[in-house]
């Protein structure tokens, strides 16, 4: 095989970080973002190729043969996935890079190589492999649960115990300990408290995500991709690596910039989502706002009235939408408004769904146009002049108690005002409350109506009433 | 239970307590419907019509008022009807019980448990069934109608070939509903429209009809707890006075409105301001059954002033509109009152209980006053910071953020400098290209639509699979050797990541259309 000097496997390194900037930032827009993900592959091309070829790697039978069949099986996994199972992909990948970082690093402490190096190299050639390894396997286990209760094969409730935070921090000083004793012994023999070590950050890893529940997904999930990225980044420490280095620090940032968005969307802290329980969030105190006034529901055909005779229709989805796949009926009922010459839009909030973003995927994948598809700041002006709202399996973010009750948990949070519009259609399966159990004020208001039963056979109905 | 709907006998009351719609909506709450003959005639209801809709036709007003359990009325009712009905009847109709004490009377003693419509409380809840609301609502629709029809000319204007019209000017004094209904109506046929109210709290309802608000120079809020206004002070009418003055010069409708619930109207347009008018401008005064608000309104006339100004004090009531919203208000209250089944007369509603105002042979009223203002209480006491106190604040703000970064700062420059002594120059270049790369990602991302954060986590996951290049270091071409097999494990599902998510971002970035 052609071997290449350690010069230009440098450049291509530096050219293949490049890529991969240009590629996250092409996503900035919906215009450039499909030329984003062709450099991202090409600069992973060049990543591979550089390395296989780079000086001193054996084994190329075995690399081209697992890279061939890695391949295949995620073409496979990618192709039949659907739309509404996105958020059990994207954690089920992460912990992927998890496993591969816990792997790499145990490969690293083995490598010969490394063993002979001595003095503060030597340490801290051991300490980037026991962070390594720990970040690694926090995501592993972590993204398993995520993936488990995005696909309810996990309760989604949060599951948590007293003393769990306390526990937690006992089992991190033990990892410390475990840590000194690693970097003090000779050859492998630190293989026993790295081992300990593997499985007590694995055992961090469930718990931390099982005490979040379903709501706070997205927070968790785009963290967990933040752990990817600076466990990628370890292992570049590790093995003296930039390449690594760069990739893994601009992923971790970049997740770590979405956890904020979500918790800034939900008005709470990143800390009170990751480490209290939800239950226990940022409520001020003081009495509860009575709740007056009664919920009244109508019947699909007078729904479908209310839209005929509606000028602006604004929809509001939530993760009910998700559930109830009723993205494509609804592209459906839009179409049928907007040839009648009404006004129709999206409104999304930015914590709708279980991944950021959610929404949109889902409506992009039914053809909603994007350009009737709203975020919540630049539709919640227009709502004193909408007719009807109608809200689609969403609850919390259309929660006036965010506003004008500060003992509500939610107090605070930014949330789509439909009350102020002239009608609101309320779709939903049950009165129960949302993912945060408060109540909602909404559903009592003279202007709000119920539409019970699930979202897609409802919206089905409400078409055929339309069309006939 | 037995709904019963009479004639209304009063000469110029051309509505119906009920129509065929809502006829079909008092049986689906259980009610059996009674309507006596030609009820509706004047309203352009047929008695087949009510048939049609299941109602039984009845002959006589006695058999209404002797068999029914609830009774639909509009106009308050006359001392002969009064003399027909049987004890324990529940009525609905108007009452203006503050100013038909006697009447009250009567029905107690009759025992008559009667419900004036208009004494609905004007709260949030009950707006469903507010009349007064849903009458005004008509009134302002057509006093709109009625001006522009004695006004001789187009409201909007135009450019045509015969020449340019002006559009008019229309005034609206008092922004409640049919001030607002009235603003909407006249703004839709393309006049320029001004409104007054005393309550500054309108202005924002008032522009979102589409008219300009008018105000005076003097601070003082007409709000009151119960949603009218109250009477202003000497100094703030007299420049009332005066900025009405300036408007009659100018103004070819005006529309006034303003009525104090149990009193006479206020005079707001006097004499001296229909002198000031050009000939052909027309007042509309829906004030005019309680004395009017303009000096010269005669009620149920319309005539022309000597200046050629034409004062229209009656207004047709479009009964067939009126009647079909004044049921839905009827309607909604007897569900709010447990339509047929679950009847309840619950004198602990704040609804109920208030306009109930005969019961069990007791007068009612007045009722027990009830405080509701469109703006939440209380608002005006925050006084918004002064000047000095917001610079002061800014100040602080910016010295505490100044000091957090000096300390911030210089904890990073001593940790980074511990470091650069101990660590091997290896590390610091690492370390040097680590960071850089944070601060290109933090900057990269922020500039992300939210509508693409899916697709960005699929890419980054994607890109993150670059640990396979760990993987790919380490492969041995010892098959057997432990390092080959984790590496090579390694390489399997990083590899798996990097294609995964390339290709579901491609996949999803396919679907986002224009």
């Amino acid at each position: 095989m052609i071997e290449i000097a350690k010069e230009i496997q440098t450049a291509a390194y530096l050219f293949a970080s490049i890529l991969f900037i240009l590629s996250l930032g092409g996503l900035s827009s919906q215009e450039s973002a499909k030329r984003g993900v062709i450099y991202g592959i090409v600069g992973m091309i060049v990543a591979i190729v550089a390395t296989v070829l780079g000086q001193g790697v054996e084994g190329h039978v075995y690399i081209i043969g697992a890279i061939a069949i890695a391949s295949l099986i995620g073409i496979m996994v990618a192709r039949k996935v659907e739309m509404t199972s996105m958020p059990q992909l994207v954690a089920i990948l992460h912990s992927f890079v998890g496993m591969a970082a816990v792997l790499v690093g145990f490969g690293s402490y083995m490598d010969p190589e490394t063993q002979a190096l001595t003095g503060a190299a030597h340490m801290i050639h051991l300490v980037e492999v026991f962070i390594g390894i720990f970040i690694g396997a926090i995501t592993f286990t972590g993204s398993i649960v995520a993936w488990g209760k995005l696909d309810g094969k996990i309760p989604s409730k949060p599951w948590a115990f007293k003393g769990l935070q306390m526990m937690n921090l006992i089992l991190l000083s033990a990892c410390a300990v475990l840590g000194y004793f690693f970097c003090t012994a000779h050859g492998t023999e630190g293989m026993l408290p790295l081992l300990i070590m593997t499985a007590i950050a694995s055992y961090i890893g469930i718990v931390l995500v099982m005490a979040i529940g379903g709501g706070d997904m997205p927070v968790v999930v785009s963290m967990l991709n933040s752990y990817s990225g600076w466990a990628a980044s370890a292992a570049g420490f590790m093995l003296g690596n930039d390449l690594l280095i760069v990739t893994g620090a601009l992923v971790g940032s970049s997740g770590a910039i979405l956890s904020m968005h979500m918790c800034h969307a939900m008005n709470r802290s990143f800390f009170a989502v990751i480490f209290a329980n939800a239950t226990a969030s940022s409520s001020q105190g003081g009495e509860k706002k009575a709740i007056e006034g009664e919920v009244t529901a109508l019947n699909h055909e007078e729904v479908a009235a209310l839209l005929k005779e509606a000028r602006s229709v604004v929809i509001v989805p939530g993760y009910g939408m998700a559930v109830a796949k009723a993205q494509y009926p609804i592209y459906e009922m839009v179409q049928v408004l907007q040839k009648a010459g009404k006004k129709v839009r999206f409104a999304i909030h930015p914590v709708a769904g279980r991944l950021p973003g959610h929404m949109n995927v889902l409506l992009a994948e039914a053809n909603v146009p994007y350009d009737i598809v709203l975020e919540m700041d630049e539709i919640n002006e227009d709502m004193p002049t909408t007719d009807v709202v109608m809200v689609i399996g969403a609850n919390d973010v259309v929660n006036p108690s965010a506003q004008d009750d500060p003992a509500s948990s939610i107090y605070g949070m930014p949330v789509i005002e439909v009350w102020k519009a002239e009608k609101v259609i309320i779709m939903k399966r049950s009165m129960a409350a949302g993912y945060s159990g408060e109540d909602n004020p909404l559903f009592y208001k003279p202007n709000s109506e119920m539409l019970y039963g699930d979202a897609k056979a409802s919206v089905e109905k409400i078409l055929g009433f339309l069309k006939g | 239970m037995k709904v019963g709907i009479p004639s209304e006998i009063f000469p110029s009351e051309l509505r119906v307590a009920a129509t065929p719609k809502t006829v079909k909506r008092l049986q689906k709450q259980g009610f059996e419907v009674y309507i006596q003959q030609g009820a509706g005639t004047k309203a352009n209801f047929s008695d087949k019509d009510f048939e049609e809709a299941g109602a039984k036709i009845v002959k006589t007003a006695a058999e209404i008022y002797g068999q029914s359990d609830i009774v639909l009325k509009v106009k308050e009712p006359a001392v002969e009807e009064v003399a027909l009905m049987r004890e324990g009847l529940v009525m609905l109709s108007y009452l203006w019980p503050a100013q038909n004490q006697e009447l009250l009377q009567k029905l107690a003693d009759k025992k008559v448990n009667a419900v004036a419509m208009d004494a609905i409380p004007r709260i949030s809840r009950a707006q469903k069934m507010d009349v007064l609301s849903s009458m005004a609502n008509i009134a302002g629709y057509r006093s709109v109608i009625e001006g522009s029809y004695h006004f001789g000319r187009f409201l909007n204007g135009q450019i045509t070939a015969a020449g340019k019209v002006e559009p008019a000017k229309v005034l609206v004094i008092g922004a409640g509903v049919a001030g607002l209904a009235a603003i909407g109506a006249a703004n839709s046929l393309g006049a320029i429209v001004r409104a007054f109210d005393t309550r500054k709290e309108v202005a924002e309802q008032i522009e979102s009809m589409g008219a300009t608000f008018l105000t005076v120079e003097i601070e003082e809020d007409g709000a009151t707890s119960s949603g009218y206004s109250k009477e202003m002070s000497k100094e703030f009418i007299e420049a009332e006075m005066k900025l009405f003055l300036e408007q009659a010069k100018e103004c070819d409708i005006v529309i006034t409105t303003a009525q104090i619930p149990g009193r006479p109207a206020p005079k707001l347009w006097m004499d001296y301001h229909v002198d000031a008018m050009k000939p052909g401008s027309v007042i509309v005064d829906l004030a005019a059954s309680t004395g009017g608000n303009c000096a010269y309104t005669k009620n149920g006339e319309i005539y022309v002033t000597p200046n050629g100004v034409t004062i229209v004090g009656k207004l047709s009531q479009l009964p067939s509109q009126a009647s079909q919203l004044y049921g839905n208000n009827l309607c909604h209250l007897l569900d709010d009152m447990g339509k047929a089944e679950k009847w309840k007369i619950d004198m602990e509603d704040a609804v109920v209980s208030r306009a109930m105002v005969t019961y069990n042979g007791k007068i009612n009223w007045p009722p027990a006053p009830l405080p509701v203002s469109p703006t939440a209480g209380g608002k005006a006491k925050v006084m918004p910071p002064t000047v000095e106190e917001t610079k002061a604040t800014a100040d602080a703000a910016s010295k505490k953020a100044t000091n957090s970064m000096v300390i911030t700062l210089s904890l990073v420059g001593a940790m980074l400098f511990l470091v650069g002594k101990y660590a091997p120059s290896d590390f610091i270049q690492h370390f040097t290209v680590f960071i850089l790369a944070i601060f290109v990602g933090w900057q990269l991302i922020t500039n992300v639509a939210h509508a693409l954060h899916t697709p960005l986590m699929a890419v980054t996951n994607a890109i993150s699979g670059i640990i396979v290049v760990g993987g790919l270091l380490q492969t041995t071409n010892d098959i057997k050797s432990p390092m080959t097999i984790i590496a090579g494990i390694a390489i399997l599902i990083a590899s798996i990541n990097i294609v995964g998510g390339f290709f579901v971002t491609h996949r999803m970035l396919k679907m986002f259309k224009k």
